[in-house]
Order: C-alpha cells, then sequence, then structure tokens
C-alpha cells in the first residue's frame, strides 16, 4: 500500500461507523495541522483523548502552586503551558508573577539546578506534570539532587500514566472503537503495556509517529483492524517493543504507583507516581490534591476530555472561552483540544 | 568594564560626552550635527509616510543582527509597505543604568551601517537612562515619501527634485492592506521563521546556527516600485507570522485566500527547529520578509526582482486571493458525531491545502505560541 492507496481507502471508506481517539496532544496538534479530517471518509471519526499534561491536571494542584508561588522564600519553576491554567478560580500562575511572585519559565527541568546554586537561601519548586515521557527527565532530576545533597530543590508533582486512563475511559463507556496511540510515551514504554486492554476490549492500538502519512498510515492500520484486540507498532523506526528499560529503571528508582485525579475524571486508581517516601523531603506537598473545581461552572473540559462532546458543543467554546481568557485547561496549551479546534477551525 | 551610570541621564555634561562619543560620532550628518531641538529636512511633493516602532528584544545582540539593526530595518520596513521609499529616521534610546558601554557602541554603529544600506538619515535622537539591569530599548520614527504618480520612485531624491505640486495618488492607488482583489497572487519575499527562531534559540541556549533574516527590503520595493508593477498591498511579515499576517489582510479587503503549504519556504534548519519546540513556522515572526499581492499575470516579473535581490532569494509564489467564502467550503467538517453539531462562530478567511493533500483553515496566532511538555 503507498500513502496515496491508504488516502483513497480512508476517504472511501463505506464500512460501519468508527470513532478513533489520538490519546496524545501532539496528535490532537498534528491531526489539525495537516487537516487529516478533511481526508477522511463521513464514516470515520477522530476524538481527542486525555493526552495534553496540564489539561488533564486538577484544579487543586493549581492552587496549591499558586499558595507556594505567594511565599517570597519560593521560585517556582515550570514548563510555559502551565503559566495560564486556571485553578479553582480564574487565578492563574501567569497572573500571579504579575503580582510580585517569582515564576521562571524553563525548557528543560534539569534547568532548575543553576538557578538553585545562584540562591542557595530560595527553594526552587518544580512543577512536575507530565505523562511517561516526560517521567525520565523527572527521575533524571531527582538523581541529580539526591547525589549532589541539593535541598533547596523540591518537586510539585502530578504524574500520571496513560494505560490506567484509557481503560477507565473504556470501562466508562467512552465511545470508542480505536486508539491512535501516542508514540513518545511508548519511545518509553514499550508497545506491550496496551495489550491487556487491547485484548479486554477487543478494540485495535495503532502506535504512530507524528508526521501526517504516519497518521495516516496508523489511521489505516487501525481501521483496518476493527473489532481485534491488537497493538500494532507503526512507529518501528522510533518506538522499540519494550521502550526504554533504562529510562524507566532510573525513574522507578524514585518513584511509585499512586492514584491520580485527573480533571473532570476523578481519582483513577494506579494511575499516577509519586516519591517513594525515602525521598519525601524532595515534595513540595503534592499528596492530597485530588480536589477538582472548575473555574466556570459551564466548562465541559471535562466531557471533551473523554471523548464524550466535541469543543464546538460546549457552550463556551469561541464565545466567552478563547485562548486569550482560557476557562479551562483544554483551551490554554498548544496541545489541549480546545485551543487546537479553535485555532485550525478543526471541523 | 565601562556601563552606563545615571548620571549619563542628568542632561548635564555627562549626557553631552555621552552624544557626542557615542552617537554623533556614529550617525554624524549636517541635520542631526546642528544640534537643534527639532531637525528641518527638505521634502518633495505628494504625499509622506509615517511610522514609529519600539524594539525591546532580549538578548540585544543575536546571530545575524542585534537590536540597533532591527531598529532601523523595522521602520524603514514598515514605510516600504505603504510603498513610500525611507528618507529619515529618528531615534529614541532609553538606557537601563548598568549598560556596558562597548556594547551600546556596537548597537549604535550597526544602526549607522543599517541606515546607510537603507538610505536613511538619521536626523533627531533622545537619550534616557532609566534605573534596571542592562537592557537597551530603542524607539524609531520615519519618515518616507510616496512616489508621485507616474515617477515611479525616482521622485522621491532626498531635495524634492521632480515635485509637482499636487502629484499626489489617489487613495485607491496607495498601497494598502484593503487592495487585495479576486485573482490576485501572494508572494512572499523568503523563508519563514528565521528571526523569531534566532532569538528563541539564543533565549534557550539551544544550539544551533539559525540567523536573524533581519533586514532592510528597500531594493525590493523600489525595483517592484520602479517596473510599473500593479502591486496591491505589501505587508511585512513580523509577530504572529504569515499566518495572522494573511488573515488580517484577507480581512481587511474582505475577500479569502487560498495558500499550499508545501510552497511556503522554510529553510530546513528552521524546520528542525519547530519540529523540535512544536512550533508551527506559519506564526513565526520575520523581520526581513513580506508578503506581496498583485495581479497572477505579474507573478513572474515580481518573482525576478525578488531573487534578484539578496534578501529575496527564495521568494515564491504561495497561494491566491479568492472571492470571499469562496475558500473554505472544501475544508470540511468530519468530527461532529450526531447530536453533538454546533454552528461554527468562525468566518474563514484563510484556508490551506496540507503537504498530504489535507485542508485547513489557517487561524490568527493564538496564545503565546508556548512550547510543548511531551
Amino acid at each position: 500500500m503507498n500513502i496515496s492507496d491508504i488516502k483513497k481507502y480512508l476517504h472511501d471508506y463505506d464500512g460501519p461507523d468508527m470513532s478513533i481517539m489520538e490519546v496524545c496532544g501532539s496528535h490532537t496538534a498534528a491531526i489539525a495541522k495537516n487537516g487529516i479530517p478533511s481526508l477522511l471518509s463521513p464514516h470515520l471519526h477522530l476524538l481527542s483523548g486525555p493526552g495534553c499534561p496540564v489539561c488533564v491536571t486538577p484544579s487543586a494542584y493549581v492552587d496549591r502552586l499558586l499558595s507556594l508561588a505567594k511565599d517570597p522564600g519560593v521560585c517556582i519553576v515550570t514548563f510555559g503551558d502551565l503559566m495560564r491554567v486556571p485553578g479553582s478560580t480564574p487565578y492563574n500562575l501567569s497572573q500571579a508573577r504579575g503580582d510580585g511572585a517569582r515564576v521562571e519559565m524553563v525548557y528543560s527541568p534539569m534547568d532548575i539546578f543553576p538557578l538553585a546554586a545562584k540562591e542557595p537561601d530560595t527553594t526552587f519548586i518544580f512543577a512536575a506534570v507530565g505523562f511517561e515521557t516526560t517521567a525520565p527527565v523527572y527521575g533524571l532530576l531527582v538523581d541529580y539532587a539526591v547525589k549532589h545533597h541539593i535541598h533547596n530543590v523540591k518537586l510539585l508533582t502530578a504524574i500520571k500514566t496513560m494505560p490506567e486512563v484509557i481503560r477507565h475511559l473504556m470501562e466508562s463507556g467512552a465511545p470508542i472503537d480505536g486508539f491512535l496511540a501516542p508514540g513518545h510515551v511508548s519511545v518509553v514504554t514499550g508497545v506491550h503495556v496496551y495489550e491487556p486492554i487491547a485484548r479486554d476490549f477487543s478494540i485495535p492500538f495503532g502506535v504512530s509517529g507524528f508526521s501526517g502519512e504516519e497518521i495516516l498510515l496508523s489511521l489505516y492500520g487501525i481501521v483496518k483492524a476493527r473489532g481485534q484486540g491488537r497493538v500494532m507498532n507503526f512507529y518501528p523506526s522510533v518506538v522499540k517493543e519494550d521502550g526504554n528499560p533504562e529510562a524507566r529503571a532510573l525513574f522507578e528508582t524514585y518513584f511509585e504507583p499512586a492514584d491520580a485525579c485527573w480533571r473532570g475524571m476523578g481519582t483513577i486508581s494506579g494511575s499516577g507516581r509519586e516519591l517513594k517516601k525515602d525521598y519525601s523531603w524532595l515534595d513540595a506537598g503534592s499528596e492530597g490534591l485530588d480536589r477538582d473545581t472548575k473555574a466556570n461552572p459551564a466548562c465541559s473540559c471535562d466531557r471533551v476530555l473523554m471523548g464524550k462532546i466535541s469543543p464546538m458543543a460546549c457552550p463556551l467554546f469561541g464565545r466567552a472561552c478563547t485562548p486569550a481568557n482560557p476557562q479551562g485547561a483544554c483551551m490554554v496549551s498548544t496541545e489541549g483540544s480546545c485551543f487546537s479546534w479553535y485555532v485550525n477551525k478543526r471541523g | 568594564m565601562e556601563k552606563i551610570t545615571m548620571l549619563q541621564g542628568s542632561g548635564g555634561a555627562a549626557t553631552a560626552a555621552l552624544i557626542d562619543e557615542i552617537f554623533d560620532s556614529a550617525f554624524s550628518n549636517p541635520v542631526l550635527d546642528a544640534m537643534e531641538d527639532a531637525a528641518v529636512v527638505p521634502t518633495p511633493a505628494g504625499q509622506i509616510a509615517l511610522t514609529t516602532d519600539s524594539f525591546v528584544v532580549t538578548p540585544a545582540v543575536f546571530r545575524g543582527g542585534d537590536i540597533g539593526r532591527l531598529s532601523i530595518c523595522g521602520t524603514v520596513n514598515d514605510l516600504l509597505m505603504r510603498g513610500a521609499i525611507p528618507k529619515y529616521i529618528t531615534c529614541g534610546f532609553i538606557l537601563e543604568e548598568g549598560v556596558e558601554v562597548s556594547l551600546l557602541k556596537k548597537v549604535v554603529a550597526s544602526m549607522a551601517e543599517t541606515a546607510k544600506e537603507a538610505g536613511v538619515t538619521i536626523v533627531a535622537g533622545d537619550t534616557k537612562v532609566v534605573n534596571g539591569h542592562g537592557e537597551i530599548y530603542i524607539n524609531t520614527a520615519g519618515v518616507g515619501f510616496v512616489p508621485v504618480q507616474g515617477t515611479g520612485a525616482r521622485g522621491t531624491g532626498s531635495h524634492g527634485e521632480r515635485s509637482e505640486q499636487g502629484a499626489c495618488l489617489p487613495s485607491e492607488k496607495i498601497i494598502s492592506a484593503r487592495n487585495a482583489a479576486p485573482g490576485d497572487a501572494i508572494l512572499v519575499s523568503g523563508t519563514m521563521g528565521d528571526h523569531h527562531a534566532a532569538i528563541l534559540s539564543e533565549r534557550m541556549a539551544i544550539e544551533t546556527d539559525i540567523e536573524s533574516d533581519n533586514a532592510p527590503l528597500v531594493d525590493i520595493v523600489k525595483n517592484l516600485l520602479e517596473a510599473g508593477l500593479h502591486i496591491h498591498v505589501l505587508r511585512d511579515i513580523t509577530r504572529g507570522g504569515l499566518g495572522t499576517v494573511l488573515n488580517e489582510l484577507a480581512e481587511a479587503s474582505g475577500v479569502s485566500f487560498e495558500i499550499e503549504e508545501s510552497t511556503i519556504p522554510v529553510s530546513p534548519k528552521v524546520r528542525d527547529f519547530c519540529g523540535l519546540l512544536g512550533l508551527d513556522p506559519l506564526y513565526m515572526g520575520n523581520e526581513g520578509k513580506l508578503v506581496c499581492i498583485l495581479p497572477e499575470g505579474e507573478v513572474d516579473a515580481a518573482l525576478n526582482i525578488m531573487h534578484s535581490s539578496r534578501y529575496g532569494e527564495k521568494a515564491a509564489k504561495i497561494g491566491n486571493v479568492m472571492r470571499s467564502g469562496q475558500g473554505d467550503s472544501t475544508a470540511r467538517p468530519s468530527r461532529e458525531r450526531s447530536g453533538h453539531v454546533a454552528q461554527s462562530p468562525f468566518v474563514p478567511r484563510v484556508v490551506a491545502t496540507t503537504p498530504i493533500g489535507g485542508r485547513r483553515i489557517v487561524g490568527v496566532l493564538e496564545g503565546e505560541g508556548l512550547p510543548r511538555i511531551c
């Protein structure tokens, strides 16, 4: 099959309707950027799932960050995406910084160490949000802090894992017939992690890369495998069957499974990772952040994240809620489904 | 290392010494050297174009340029985009205490050199020193002359020769964001995103040799005008990137644009850089690139002119102007599940065909272009 045959197949597909969820925020952005929906038969539907880390971070976490940021002896260190995510009120880190809080945006968590070395009397707290992809870097961060006895660096963790939330979605009856599985996550976890879910729900998974062609190829494979409990690796140049065991081992030295609260979905058993007891001195108070209150009661991020409605069906979308004035987390990140729909007017 | 202090903002002897030593020696010309409160300069007949812009970029010196060169290019290019030939520039410096004098000299020398390249004279200036941490801010204002009708750019000589009383261009003939018409072609003068990628990589300490494209586009615009082409729109592609600029132009002209993404020039280095950070070159700013919209039949002539400039070697046609709403019908919605159909609150202005043949609606830049975290 060459790419034009694949395009023709997906365009002319006349079988039973299928809804395929892309779980990864990078896929959400790539699908929009490549105009993939315009290439698909009306019988094929794409849904955006809970794969944007800041989108699924509960309000209690943001509230805790904001309260830590008030301490003049504290500097919050974070990736840019988190800056404008609202907590239980519309107030966010960006505004806190405007009000005098110290917030540093970095591109790598390891950037925290030069900052911390310059100011030994300030506590630098990294907002450690992310999935399996980012987790190994937090493993490195902790490893460095432990081995160098650095006491003014701490983490506020909200680390989540994919297989548990995918199982939760299927158990809660989300209308999904196949998953476009995140390539970046699988680089670390390998492809086997999805096999039990694929089997239990007779649903195909396609581990996919991020170019337009790679996504089309994976969608083709998923459509062809409709109803079959299979995991297919369409990204073998990058994703090894077993992932990256060394990265996982380093992470697992310092972190262990825990329950985690997901924005809009509540607490999902075993779907998070937290620092082990021996290293709790590095934790900035990540426990018990399981409250999730909407800053705007009409916000439908929860149903969007579960694939139950499209962003356009939210009453706030494009009206009260825009990227300039986000009411929910899905409109903040460039990988959030609402942001992606808004920017690319993805029909 | 010698640094600027508050004393040099006093307005007294130290200020005079600073102006003498740094600014006057670099910018010297009869108008400026007169040290009057205002510059009085000759003008030709017709219309003048005026603009102002402020420059606050960090770092002040970056690969391929610096805040001084930028401050001339930005204002010169804004004048050019109305079909005016830039002539006079003013510059206001706001220096934070602690600016290294060697850095300031470098920036000022770069301004002088760029002004010379662009054919503009710096005729007035101002300097203030404020508390802070050594940042440099520059405001420039510029005056340019719109060539009188029928004389191309030649009517804009420095002393108003060839002037003809009342020979103003009628407003519909002046190059404007409102003039794009169905049947026109859309050109860009080169690769997208170079300046933005250069600045971001400096700020993030990412190893790359991407250089800023900051450049005055005088020769491109002058040659386009002198060739007698029917240029409807010129716009420099700065903050917000091509995607945002195209939306603004389509809206101002009341038309739709159809663009072909694979024809948009992006250097391989910038493409890789964007891939790494999850950025879209369509929303990355430049400081030496323009959009030109003109009748389809004049595309080859315009591209030849651009290609002959060192700042336009990669110029390309990227799309066409359509009647309003004509371009959006095939960007077909297919994600709505039955029961969830909602009315789109958008009027699509710019529709792109993607490299794999998909169709997408190109919106304006939203948010801050934050890099992804996974």
